[in-house]
C-alpha cells in the first residue's frame, strides 16, 4: 500500500494522536505523519475535521476519520489481516469499550483538573485520580487474566486508550511530586506500564518524559497568557 | 431465549434507558425489566454498576454492562438481526462519530438550558441550537441517520427531539428551530412516529409533569 494513502494529522505531545499511530503500527500499516504546528491549525485539518477542528484525524484515501478511539476501531475493522485490537467476544469487547470510555471521560478529566487546580481543589482531584487508578488496577486483573496486557498477550483497545496517557501521567508525577503508579498500590499497572512503553508498536511514538515536561511548561505559560475562559 | 437471561435495570423517565429498550425492541429480544427507584438505588444496581451507580444496566446471563452507548454496541454484536451499525467501516465510523457528537455536544447544553437561569441559560440555549444544527449535517439529507430505516445514531440521538421540545416548553426558549434546521426537525418527527419507537416512549403527559417538577428543583438549587 502506498504510504501516502494513509495519513495521520497530529502532534507529538498529544496522547490522543498516539492512539491511531499505535493501532497502525500494530497492523504494520505505513502512514504519513503530518505534524500540526502548535498554536495554529492547517487548512487540511480544518477541512477534514470541520466539526471539532481537532487532532488526530486519520485520512484514508480521501476519507477523513475523526475522534481517536473511533479511529482505532476503524483501523481494526479495515486492516483485518493484522493482529486484532479488539477481542472477538461481544462481552469482552464491551468491557474494553467501557473502561476506555471511563479513562477518557472520568479519569483523564480528573488528571486535567489536577494540572490546573490549586490548594484544596488539588487534593480533591488527586484523590479522584488515585481512586481511578485503583479501579483500573482491578480492571487490569480481570481483563488481563494473568497475561501481559489488558488485551491479553498483545496490546488491545484498552491498553491503547489508557497507555497513551502514560507520558502525561509521568509528567504529572514529576510536577506534583506524587507517585501515581505505585508498586504497593498498583503493582499490576506498574509492570503493565513498563511493558506497554517498551512494546514495538508504542516505543517510537511515546514521547520522552523530559521532552513532554518541557512542553508542558510551554503549554502552562501559554495558558496563563490566554484570556480567562468563559463558563 | 428465556426472558430471565436478559435483564434491564432502568428508570421510566430516562432517555438513556429508553435507547436500550428501543434497541432490544428492534432486535426482538425478550427481557426482564426492573424499574429502579433512583433516590433509593437497589443493592443489585450498586453491585452491577459500582463505577457509576447509574441506570441503564443490561445484564445478560449474569454479566452486567453499563453505559448506554456501550450497551447498544453490545446488543448489536450479540444479536445480529436488524443491525444498528452499517457494515462498511467508514460508515460505522461516521455513525459512532455522530452518536458521540450528540452525547458530548448536544445533550449537555440542552441540559444546561434546562437547569440554569439568565445569561448562562441563554448561552446554553444558543450552544444547543448551534450544535443541533451541526448534528443536522450528519443526516446528509437522508430521512434517518440509518438511511431509509432506523440505525445506530437514530436510536442513540432520536430522543433528543422529544426532550429538547419539552425543555423548550418548560423554559420558554425554543431549542429546535424548524426554520433553521428543517431536516433535523423532520427527522425528529419521523423518528418519534416509527411504531416501535412510539410504543416504548413513556407517557408524554407524565414525562412533562415529571420534568416540570425536576426543573423546579434544579432552578431552586441554582439560585
Amino acid at each position: 500500500m502506498a504510504k501516502n494513502d494513509v495519513k495521520v494529522l497530529g502532534a507529538w505531545p498529544s496522547p490522543y494522536v498516539m492512539r491511531p499511530r499505535i493501532a497502525l503500527n500494530i497492523k504494520s500499516v505505513n502512514y504519513e505523519f503530518l505534524e500540526e504546528t502548535f498554536g495554529s491549525k492547517s487548512e487540511l485539518l480544518l477541512q477534514s475535521n470541520p466539526v471539532h477542528k481537532k487532532i488526530p484525524v486519520l485520512i484514508h484515501g480521501d476519507k477523513p476519520i475523526c475522534e481517536s478511539m473511533i479511529i482505532v476501531e476503524y483501523i481494526d475493522e479495515v486492516w483485518t489481516s493484522g493482529p486484532s485490537i479488539l477481542p472477538s467476544d461481544p462481552y469482552d469487547r464491551a468491557i474494553q469499550r467501557f473502561w476506555a470510555a471511563y479513562v477518557d471521560e472520568k479519569w483523564f478529566a480528573a488528571m486535567r483538573g489536577l494540572r490546573s487546580a490549586q490548594g484544596e481543589e488539588r487534593k480533591a482531584f488527586l484523590d479522584q485520580v488515585t481512586e481511578g487508578l485503583a479501579l483500573l488496577e482491578e480492571a487490569f486483573g480481570k481483563c488481563s487474566k494473568g497475561k501481559a496486557f489488558f488485551g491479553g498477550d498483545r496490546i488491545g483497545l484498552l491498553d491503547i486508550a489508557f497507555g497513551s496517557f502514560l507520558g502525561w501521567l509521568k509528567v504529572t508525577e514529576k510536577v506534583n511530586g506524587v507517585k501515581l503508579l505505585d508498586e504497593a498500590k498498583t503493582p499490576g499497572l506498574v509492570k503493565w506500564a513498563e511493558r506497554f512503553c517498551a512494546d514495538a508498536a508504542v516505543k517510537n511514538v511515546m514521547p520522552e518524559t523530559e521532552k513532554l515536561l518541557e512542553f508542558s511548561k510551554v503549554l502552562a505559560a501559554k495558558m496563563k497568557g490566554a484570556p480567562p475562559p468563559k463558563n | 431465549m428465556a426472558e430471565e437471561s436478559v435483564k434491564l435495570l432502568g428508570y421510566w423517565g430516562s432517555p438513556f434507558a429508553l435507547r436500550v429498550k428501543w434497541a432490544l425492541k428492534l432486535k426482538g429480544i425478550q427481557y426482564h425489566y426492573v424499574e429502579e427507584d433512583l433516590p433509593n438505588k437497589s443493592p443489585m444496581l450498586l453491585q452491577y454498576n459500582p463505577v457509576y451507580k447509574k441506570i441503564p444496566v443490561l445484564v445478560h446471563d449474569d454479566k452486567p454492562l453499563a453505559e448506554s452507548l456501550v450497551i447498544l454496541e453490545y446488543i448489536d454484536e450479540e444479536w445480529k438481526q436488524n443491525p444498528l451499525l452499517p457494515i462498511d467501516p467508514y460508515e460505522r465510523a461516521k455513525a459512532r462519530f455522530w452518536a458521540k457528537f450528540a452525547d458530548d455536544k448536544c445533550v449537555p447544553p440542552v441540559m444546561a438550558a434546562f437547569s440554569k437561569k439568565g445569561e448562562e441559560q441563554e448561552r446554553a440555549a444558543k450552544e444547543a441550537r448551534e450544535n443541533l444544527k451541526t448534528l443536522e449535517s450528519g443526516l446528509e439529507g437522508k430521512r434517518f441517520f440509518g438511511g431509509e430505516t432506523i440505525g445506530f445514531v437514530d436510536i442513540a440521538a432520536g430522543w433528543i427531539g422529544c426532550w429538547a421540545r419539552m425543555t423548550g416548553e418548560i423554559i420558554g426558549i425554543n431549542l429546535i428551530d424548524a426554520e433553521t434546521m428543517p431536516l433535523l426537525d423532520a427527522w425528529f418527527q419521523d423518528f418519534l412516529e416509527v411504531p416501535f419507537i412510539k410504543e416504548c416512549m413513556p407517557p408524554q403527559d407524565k414525562l412533562l409533569e415529571h420534568n416540570k417538577e425536576f426543573h423546579k428543583i434544579l432552578t431552586a438549587a441554582s439560585t
